[in-house]
């Protein structure tokens, strides 16, 4: 059962095409690694689900959801979906949170208005969901502000914001290329766990091969707007069919030894 | 060549104790050597290298480059330029209003060389040579760290000190920047102190390897061994943590717990609270000897 499908999405800002025509689909307790190098239609392919494309872009194709076509919803419609149905997770927690309100304040805003929860219910749910990240003191941490955590943390408050709604389709785009090693494989764990436990259909945009073998389930490779290729992270990874896969996983440092 | 004793930095606000950003970090580089000094962020690497060159006043310690020590910049024309820095982002380090072949030109000031021009560092460095006109908005990321690579070098600096240069990079650019520090350094027979979080980069260009932990160096081997045998827990959980592109879907180990505030370090063993190999001895007293600062490693 496909939970999300793009269908041949192109996107075209200033005259210029962005995405040419790109095919995805994401199932239900899967993980998609979108891998490709910085420009080649990645992030705007995550955007687009979102409906959040730069002013001006143009989009045609299809993106369907639960037998909608999100690229024709209107602005209204779309907003329900937005942070409910499908969440996203962003690159860089120290700017994805708001400075200025409590992690408590920012995990029920939204959950209060998709899912029309009470006060004292929505704080219930929001500690819960803190507990879920693996947050220390989710009581405590409640009624904290993110300066006060460190980035890994952050990173996990954010997920947790994203989770909120139980949405069908999470987007992380580079969820973890701020982060140190360490903390990386922490929160690759988690998302990894979250995406099994909560059947989440999850599209992970990510230059590391590394991230990518490590939690993706499918594998698509992205260049200059196009996917040019896409299968099983281990047949992606280990016998990749395309020269500009090959090209890519031959320009990471060797692990073996050569240099 | 360059020598760093039990150096110690501390990094002073007004209302709130010191932090200990460095505390007590020995390490050596020597001419033609390549030391990578890796650790997670927050640790002290980049305090580390600003006092190597002097951008940041020392607490403790002592630094000594070829036998002089080092003395913190100030306003007066500086004497010491045989250490030369390049820094993690070029979108900032390097004058946005400046021609590149100009901004190269101030290093050959530097370096009294009349006999090379800018033009001939850009090509050293992989570079166009008419790229000596361009502003740096006209070119990308990576070009722009080989332009703050040839102005480094065009000071003729013994010590080349990379502060994450290849971290604000794509990931297809930084093993060839990576390498092409290593090159350079090595061909001109300067030692080269390059500072990344990323352990397979760093392995692949350096010769020894220092691990920081929370302002200590508390692993320091040659590269080949710390690789193949990392001998301090936090080496090892370090190793484990970079997740491999087999193919295989394994995740990757994860290290329990956050880097504590340096402000307040944890008493004894610095890494005890997240080491899985605690004893009762790491939780008093801290390992004060190398070149596995670890009590499961102490030397007879």
């Amino acid at each position: 059962m496909t939970r999300l499908d793009i269908a041949d999405l192109k996107v075209s800002l200033r005259g210029k095409e962005i995405l040419r025509g790109v095919d995805l689909r994401l199932e239900p307790g899967r993980v998609h690694g979108l891998a490709g190098e910085s420009g080649s239609g990645k992030t705007m392919t995550g955007l687009a689900v979102l409906g959040l494309l730069p002013h001006g872009a143009r989009a045609s194709g299809a993106i369907r959801l639960g037998g909608r076509d999100l690229l024709t919803l209107p602005p209204k419609e779309l907003n329900r979906v937005r942070g409910g149905e499908v969440a996203m997770v962003f690159q860089d927690p120290a700017t994805s949170l708001h400075p200025m309100l409590t992690i408590g304040k920012q995990l029920t805003e939204h959950m209060r208005h998709h899912l029309g929860l009470g006060r004292a219910e929505a704080r219930a749910r929001a500690v819960e969901l803190l507990g879920k990240v693996r947050i220390p003191g989710p009581e405590e941490a409640y009624g904290r502000f993110p300066h006060q955590f460190s980035g890994g943390m952050r990173q996990r408050i954010a997920i947790a914001v994203a989770l909120a709604c139980s949405p069908k389709v999470l987007i992380a785009d580079e969820p973890t290329t701020a982060l140190d090693v360490t903390v990386q494989a922490g929160v690759l764990r988690l998302l990894r766990g979250l995406c099994d436990e909560m059947g989440l259909a999850v599209l992970l945009v990510t230059h590391d091969l590394g991230v990518m073998s490590a939690v993706a389930d499918e594998v698509s490779v992205m260049k200059d707007g196009l996917v040019v290729e896409s299968g099983p992270r281990g047949r992606v990874l280990r016998e990749p069919a395309h020269a500009y896969t090959r090209s890519l996983l031959e320009s990471l440092p060797d692990l073996e030894g050569r240099c | 060549m360059l020598s760093i004793e039990d150096l110690a930095v501390e990094h002073r606000s007004p209302g709130r104790p010191a932090v200990r950003a460095v505390a007590g970090a020995s390490l050596e580089v020597g001419a033609g050597e390549v030391v990578g000094l890796v650790g997670e962020s927050g640790c002290g690497k980049s305090t580390l290298a600003r006092a190597v060159c002097g951008l940041n006043p020392i607490t403790e310690g002592s630094i000594t480059f070829e036998g002089r020590p080092v003395t913190p910049l100030g306003l007066r024309r500086r004497r010491l330029t045989g250490i030369q820095m390049v820094f993690q982002d070029p979108y900032t380090s390097l004058n946005p209003r400046r021609r590149v072949g100009d901004q190269i030109a101030d290093g050959l000031r530097t370096a009294r060389d009349t006999v090379t021009s800018p033009a001939d560092l850009l090509e050293r460095v992989g570079l166009p040579r008419d790229f000596a006109g361009r502003h740096p908005h006209e070119l990308s990321g990576g070009q722009r760290q080989r332009v703050a690579i040839a102005r480094a070098l065009a000071a003729r600096p013994r010590l080349l000190i990379g502060d994450e240069p290849i971290s604000a990079l794509d990931a297809s650019a930084q093993s060839q920047v990576a390498r092409l520090m290593r090159d350079l350094a090595v061909e001109s027979g300067a030692g080269l102190l390059f500072i990344s979080h990323d352990l397979s980069v760093v392995r692949l260009i350096a010769d020894r390897i220092a691990v920081m932990y929370l302002g200590r160096i508390v692993e320091v081997g040659g590269t080949e061994e710390v690789w193949a045998q990392p001998r301090h827990p936090y080496t090892q959980a370090l190793l484990k943590a970079i997740p491999h592109p087999d193919g295989m879907g394994v995740l990757p180990a994860e290290l329990p717990g956050d880097v504590p505030d340096p402000a307040s370090p944890p008493e004894g063993c610095r890494f005890h609270p997240r080491c899985p190999f605690v004893m009762d001895v790491c939780r008093v007293k801290e390992p004060e000897f190398g070149p596995v600062a670890c009590w499961l490693h102490e030397p007879a």
